[in-house]
């Protein structure tokens, strides 16, 4: 597949010349800005811009804040309340730093699941999709190494609890756990390991984000149809596409700003609200606190994690099968693992030939299903592991498995899919045909 | 490790078990605090109050290490004028690495830390507790008027009541209605058949500070009424201050960023429109 056929930077001027012909930077920059993008996509296709600037967003305030913060057990907690406290804007920098990173989930989210729903993942664009995983991935590790900085109780016993997952692991784990430690417990050569990874894992999020942006620049945008653009000449093309730029980036901007206004009033009205008191009482390796929760992010796949105990028929099972090896414990990490893996397996678990769920009548249902079950997840990894909890959180990962490896294959098979539009600029004249006036208040935001 | 989790999960649930039957273990009440909600601000004659309450009371166990005496002074604060921040901070004794010896603090200085019997440091207390999680437990009081940890620390400091008639007489503590996690006698716990405790029959447990405050324990210089209540909550405020110093400049900022925001989408929108109208209009006359 081919990239879709469109007007490249011609250069004119002498200097642009002599540059262009040395290097084609301009005409890079010029190519990504100009590509042609479906002229259908809705307000769904607006996360990836937010994510670009959540991103954008850590780095600069990260930066600033590592120049005043001190990665040392007896200093660091002190020295986060010197941010607080004597920094010029330090109290603004730090709670928009760690608001941010709800922002950058709230975001991720919304763009998976706007992928599931339209058939993002299928041919040709499972490269894009396993990349979007790669940074997911990534993200998650950056977010849980960053809490850990503060050195507040929930950081200390957040970084025992998460990484006594890895010691779950059968022979090596305990080996892993050192490793990642950098010692037999939680301490400084912890946190400095973990400073200096939260402090490079960014970088590789910006790489892979480029790369993210080439594979789909390469073989387009998906859309709300599923329906490819046409590539047969220019002409053809244009007719379903508009450029990027302005169409999309002042489409996007203004989305941006309207979630950013959101963002600006819980930094200014409720910085802490999403965050756990007990961070703010210094780590104290002496004393566990009452109830360790991981941050809302982390909720679904801790919910999984916690759902697979020994009084499960299936890990009874595979642990009788295994000689024991994959106990209760591991069978949960395994699950917790497992659960993300089934999502970036997405393309090649779902058979059918219809990629947009628009027109995917059974699907729908089993989509939202997913979503519902997401939340509910995200509830009950909150909650103690107690009666009705565990029975939530076991039916909760059962669908979600279930969604991945049995819904999706089978859906393919039995399912009859609707009428699509035969190119994108019918779904457009249809769309707006009809007398839809604006943008914002016709087009739909299914997928939520 | 997951057993450790499943107990302390456990443990949560048993400390919390009393929200359904009797009041969430710990009955924290709600305080309308001036500095509540986008608009609050900090009362600086109440921060004043509270600042001398902590004086005269809080401080005999309690520091407040993260604090520098110079912010006594700050806008937004209590605002002490600099001459009387001065007089105030030579009260204190700090310890200087330089002299290995103490000294009168002085401005720069930070509040001392105080670790004599262990009480904990006071610095972030306002907002290292969750408090008032209402109305109903909904928690929507935590959206609007924050984390609840003045609330928790006002309900506390007028929470000590004559211990429930269950408990025995030398039950090792003070009873406090608003106070969860400290000890809490068995002949006080409801059982079900099973031995499996149920509930509670009286909020709260008892906690190892003897009632610090009793009512007019200090005379405000403002003649303010000294009754309990108002200690407590004046005390409250002012560890709301010294945990969030910056929070009425942090709110303008908010108010201010969201506000300028709010233009720059409603630009954007008409921005947006403009160019998409020409795209549409083509599409409706196809």
């Amino acid at each position: 597949m081919s990239g879709i056929p469109h007007d490249h930077y011609e250069p004119k001027t002498g200097i642009e010349k002599w540059l262009h012909a040395r290097l084609p930077i301009v005409g890079m920059v010029y190519d990504t800005i100009m590509i042609p993008t479906p002229k259908n996509l809705n307000w769904m296709w607006i996360w990836g811009i937010v994510l670009a600037f959540c991103l954008a967003l850590q780095i600069a305030t990260g930066i600033v804040l590592a120049m005043h913060y001190t990665p040392h057990v007896s200093l660091a907690f002190a020295s986060v309340e010197h941010i607080m406290r004597d920094v010029n804007g330090g109290h603004m920098l730090r709670y928009i730093h760690a608001n941010g990173a709800s922002l950058f989930f709230v975001a991720v989210y919304l763009h998976i699941f706007r992928g599931l729903y339209y058939g993002s993942y299928k041919a040709p664009r499972e490269v894009t999709w396993i990349i979007g995983m790669l940074i997911y991935l990534a993200m998650m590790g950056t977010a849980f190494m960053g809490y850990v900085l503060p050195w507040g109780q929930m950081s200390f016993w957040g970084a025992t609890v998460i990484t006594g997952l890895f010691g779950a692991i059968p022979l090596i784990g305990e080996s892993i756990q050192t490793w990642l430690l950098g010692g037999p417990a939680v301490d400084n050569y912890t946190l400095n390991r973990f400073f200096s990874l939260h402090y490079l894992l960014p970088f590789v999020i910006a790489a892979l984000v480029a790369v993210h942006i080439w594979a789909f620049h390469h073989t387009g945008n998906n859309n709300p149809t599923g329906v490819e653009v046409r590539r047969g000449s220019k002409a053809e093309a244009e007719k379903d596409t508009l450029p990027f730029w302005p169409y999309f980036v002042i489409k996007d901007f203004f989305a941006l700003a309207v979630v950013l206004v959101a963002f600006f009033a819980i930094v200014g009205f409720m910085p802490n609200f999403l965050g756990h008191p007990d961070n703010y009482i210094e780590a104290n390796p002496l004393a566990t606190p009452a109830h360790i929760v991981p941050e809302w992010y982390f909720l679904p796949f801790y919910a999984i994690l916690r759902a697979f105990t020994s009084e499960v028929w299936a890990v009874q099972f595979v642990s009788f099968i295994t000689f024991g090896i994959v106990n209760a414990k591991f069978f949960g990490v395994l699950a917790m693992f497992g659960s993300i893996i089934a999502m970036a397996l997405a393309p090649w678990l779902d058979t059918s030939s219809v990629r947009s769920g628009k027109y995917r009548p059974m699907f729908k249902w089993w989509f939202a299903l997913l979503a519902i079950d997401f939340v509910v997840l995200m509830w009950v990894g909150a909650q103690p592991t107690t009666f009705p909890y565990d029975w939530i959180s076991l039916i909760g990962a059962t669908y979600w498995f279930a969604y991945f490896f049995v819904i999706l294959p089978l859906l393919g098979v039995i399912e009859k899919p609707l009428a699509q539009p035969a190119t994108i600029e019918d779904d457009f004249n249809a769309h707006y045909g009809k007398g839809g006036t604006d943008g914002a208040a016709a087009q739909s935001t299914p997928a939520e | 490790m997951i057993k450790k989790l499943t107990l302390s999960a456990a443990t949560a649930l048993a400390l919390s078990a009393g929200s359904a039957l009797a009041s969430e273990g710990g009955h924290v009440h709600d305080v309308a605090f001036s500095f509540e909600g986008p608009f609050g601000k900090f009362d600086q004659n109440q921060l004043q109050r509270g600042l001398k309450v902590f004086t005269e009371v809080c401080s005999a166990c309690h520091g407040l290490k993260f604090v520098p005496l110079r912010t006594l002074s700050d806008e937004g604060g209590p605002a002490l004028p600099e001459e009387q921040m001065r007089a105030y901070a030579s009260q204190w004794e700090v310890f200087d690495p330089e002299l290995d010896d103490y000294r009168p603090a002085i401005p720069t200085d930070k509040f001392p830390e105080n670790t004599g019997v262990g009480a904990p440091d006071l610095s972030l207390m306002a907002k290292a507790r969750a408090g008032f999680h209402g109305p109903y437990g909904t928690g929507l009081s935590q959206l609007f008027n924050g984390i609840g940890g003045p609330e928790y620390i006002a309900s506390i400091l007028t929470g000590y009541e004559e211990p429930p008639a269950c408990a025995p007489e030398d039950f090792d503590g003070y009873y406090n209605t608003a106070f969860a996690p400290g000890g809490y006698p068995d002949s006080c716990k409801i059982y079900d058949e099973h031995g499996v405790e149920i509930g509670r029959m009286a909020p709260g447990s008892w906690i190892g500070m003897a009632p610090p405050l009793s009512g007019e324990d200090v005379e405000f210089d403002d003649g303010h009424s000294n009754e309990l209540h108002h200690e407590a909550v004046d005390v409250a405020s002012f560890l709301m201050w010294t945990a969030e110093p910056k929070m009425m400049a942090r709110q303008r900022a908010g108010f201010i960023g969201a506000l300028f925001l709010v233009l720059l989408s409603v630009l954007l929108y008409l921005t947006n429109k403009k160019i998409w109208t020409p795209v549409k209009k083509k599409a409706k006359s196809s």
